[in-house]
């Protein structure tokens, strides 16, 4: 039994892999396809779909938007999830647990059914569509991970070097300024920007809650009915892939960081 | 130097420290010792600022702190954890306090370097915290908090971190530094080898309440009650009853050790009162073959424990209701003593102390 998982194991993971990759790997490949047309081999390489971009003015509105709406989710989500992350790693509450998982629980629900039930409420609110009622959608969605990387950042933040530091002298600003801050910048920026990422390549809260001001994906997926617009569409879509892969990799990068410090500094009292 | 005025610190009906008074001395080691919860540690934080007191006030130098954050008093910490802030270096984690002094860069190096070398870790300043051991980030800690040249460094458990042989070398290395730099030093330990062998003085607390303050030899020979007695390492438990006054001295009648003159203890004890009086386990030494001593007790071998160096003996004798504890070096063959044989031990009676219960 042993042996023949040894064998096939290696197997199906590469292919699993290229299941799920593969299709990744054509998007910017075909982008830069001079046939409108999608097909291997590709007719001949040009970037002429690239530089059509920046004279669609709809696709700049879209992105504009997007932009908007992104750093908007991003900075309320991670400022919501400070503090409840905070509260998370440092306090013991009744209902500490039951809170975590409220608060994660949007991961797993079915995004449409969150989607529709806002869209309903926001309606009896009087709210009209807008880029700010997608932004609460938004925050909805970035929340969980907000969360779930700045509690990482926190987890065994050592309140002794506040301590520490008001005991040689420095006042309460000047400990959040040089001892707070510092230690837990990285996990703040590290949830600005996946965040950020999140609300970028959202769609089904931007579809329901967008109104007449269309976000990326909305936009992509208007597109997709004009056959023409489809090399533009790939070739947008690539950006944003590329977008996406940088900021989450940076995000990683600093989240590891924040939970290195904070477990170097809890590491005496275990 | 630092005065304790009746400080209560109370958590809703619970008293984590009450009614404490102390004295403690400029330039002195004191230690504060007891169990976990007795109160040391609520006592060291409302001197450094980071609790306050209930009721009660604290005086430095004869300044009330009432109501003086932490980082105005002249006071530092090493903290258990140490501390030390793991996005700077060491060097950096030293100058921390010494840049809101807005010092020249000359003379701030000057006082970085100087503390650094006095806890020897000259040449390391430009180490990450993250990558120093355990006895290196201690002796950052202390560099941080000696930079600042307070007039009391106050320590919270500072070698529990380390392992045994480290701890008995950083005691000797604490020892030293405070005499050299001549700063009071205020040391928080459950542990009383620690307690005995660094300080001047030491306070030895239980439940909230200070037990009693006296020299390491003084609270080890004399201890006030038999819970101070206990915690401070093997103590014989032996009924007494006492039977005579005169001054300082009482007289005390006990089943085995017959009728002892010994010092007055601090309770209040009348002629008739049932009293205890305690020996340590090494202060009654086995009287080997015609060996005599001015006072004996004969006894039983009961049980033998060999810890290298010495061997403990739980010694039966009669008219005593516990058994003896005694400690005797191996150098005559205590580890070789035949359950149930008879020995004699000799004792002198200063080492009894009478004490409260």
């Amino acid at each position: 039994m042993r042996r023949i998982l040894n064998g096939w194991l290696p197997i199906y993971a590469v292919a699993y892999i290229v299941f799920l990759y593969l299709p990744i790997v054509f998007l910017p490949i075909f982008s830069v396809n001079t046939s409108p047309v999608p097909q291997f081999p590709i007719a001949d390489f040009t970037l002429k779909w690239y530089r059509d971009l920046p004279r669609t003015p709809a696709l700049l509105d879209a992105a504009w938007n997007s932009l908007v709406v992104g750093v908007s989710a991003a900075v309320l989500s991670t400022v919501l999830g400070i503090c409840a992350a905070r509260a998370i790693t440092r306090y013991r509450f009744p209902g500490r647990r039951a809170v975590n998982g409220l608060i994660m629980a949007p991961l797993v629900l079915p995004e449409i059914v969150i989607a529709i039930s806002m869209l309903l409420i926001m309606l009896q609110a009087g709210l009209s569509l807008s880029l700010f009622t997608v932004v609460l959608g938004h925050i909805l969605v970035c929340i969980p991970y907000s969360v779930s990387v700045l509690t990482s950042g926190f987890e065994g933040f050592d309140r002794s070097l506040e301590e520490a530091s008001a005991d040689l002298g420095e006042t309460a600003f000047g400990t959040f300024r040089r001892v707070t801050l510092p230690m837990v910048a990285p996990a703040i920026i590290s949830s600005l920007l996946v965040s950020f990422t999140i609300s970028l390549d959202e769609f089904i809260m931007a579809f329901f809650l967008a109104g007449t001001e269309a976000t990326l994906p909305v936009y992509i997926w208007g597109q997709l009915r004009f056959a023409a617009k489809l090399p533009s569409v790939l070739a947008l879509g690539t950006l944003m892939l590329a977008g996406t892969f940088l900021l989450l990799t940076i995000a990683e990068i600093l989240r590891r960081r924040a939970a290195r410090r904070a477990q170097t500094a809890g590491i005496a009292l275990a | 130097m630092i005065d304790i005025r009746n400080v209560t610190r109370s958590y809703g009906t619970f008293k984590a420290l009450d009614d404490a008074v102390l004295s403690i001395r400029e330039g002195e080691f004191f230690s504060l010792l007891g169990p976990s919860g007795c109160g040391k540690t609520t006592l060291l934080r409302m001197i450094a600022g980071f609790d306050n007191p209930t009721s009660g006030s604290i005086l430095i130098d004869g300044q009330s702190m009432v109501g003086i954050p932490a980082n105005r008093r002249p006071t530092n910490m090493v903290f258990q954890s140490y501390a030390i802030f793991p996005h700077l270096n060491v060097e950096q984690n030293v100058a921390y306090g010494l840049k809101r002094l807005k010092l020249e860069a000359a003379e701030e190096r000057r006082r970085v370097d100087e503390a650094l070398a006095m806890v020897s870790l000259s040449g390391l300043g430009k180490r990450g915290a993250t990558e120093l051991s355990g006895g290196q980030r201690q002796r950052v800690a202390l560099a941080r908090a000696l930079v600042m040249r307070p007039k009391v460094l106050l320590l919270d458990e500072p070698l529990s971190a380390l392992d045994k042989k480290l701890r008995e070398q950083m005691q000797v290395e604490l020892r030293r530094l405070q005499q050299a730099v001549g700063i009071t030093f205020i040391l928080v330990t459950h542990d009383q080898y620690e307690a005995l062998a660094m300080s001047d003085r030491i306070a030895v607390m239980f439940g909230g309440r200070i037990a009693q303050v006296a020299a390491p030899k003084e609270i080890y020979q004399r201890p006030v009650n038999r819970q101070v007695a206990d915690f401070l390492g093997g103590m014989n438990f032996i009924k007494a009853e006492m039977v005579e006054e005169s001054g300082d001295a009482i007289v005390v009648d006990t089943h085995g050790f017959g009728r002892i003159r010994t010092e007055r203890p601090r309770s209040t004890l009348r002629p008739g009162s049932a009293t205890t009086v305690g020996i340590r386990p090494e202060r009654l030494r086995v009287l080997w073959d015609d060996a005599t001593a001015s006072h004996e007790v004969a006894g039983t071998v009961v049980e033998r424990h060999y810890f290298g160096e010495i061997t403990h003996l739980i010694v039966d004798v009669p008219g005593l209701e516990k058994p003896l504890s005694v400690t005797e070096t191996n150098d005559f063959g205590a580890d070789d003593l035949p359950i149930g044989a008879t020995i004699r031990l000799g004792y002198d009676p200063d080492a009894l102390v009478a004490m409260a219960d």
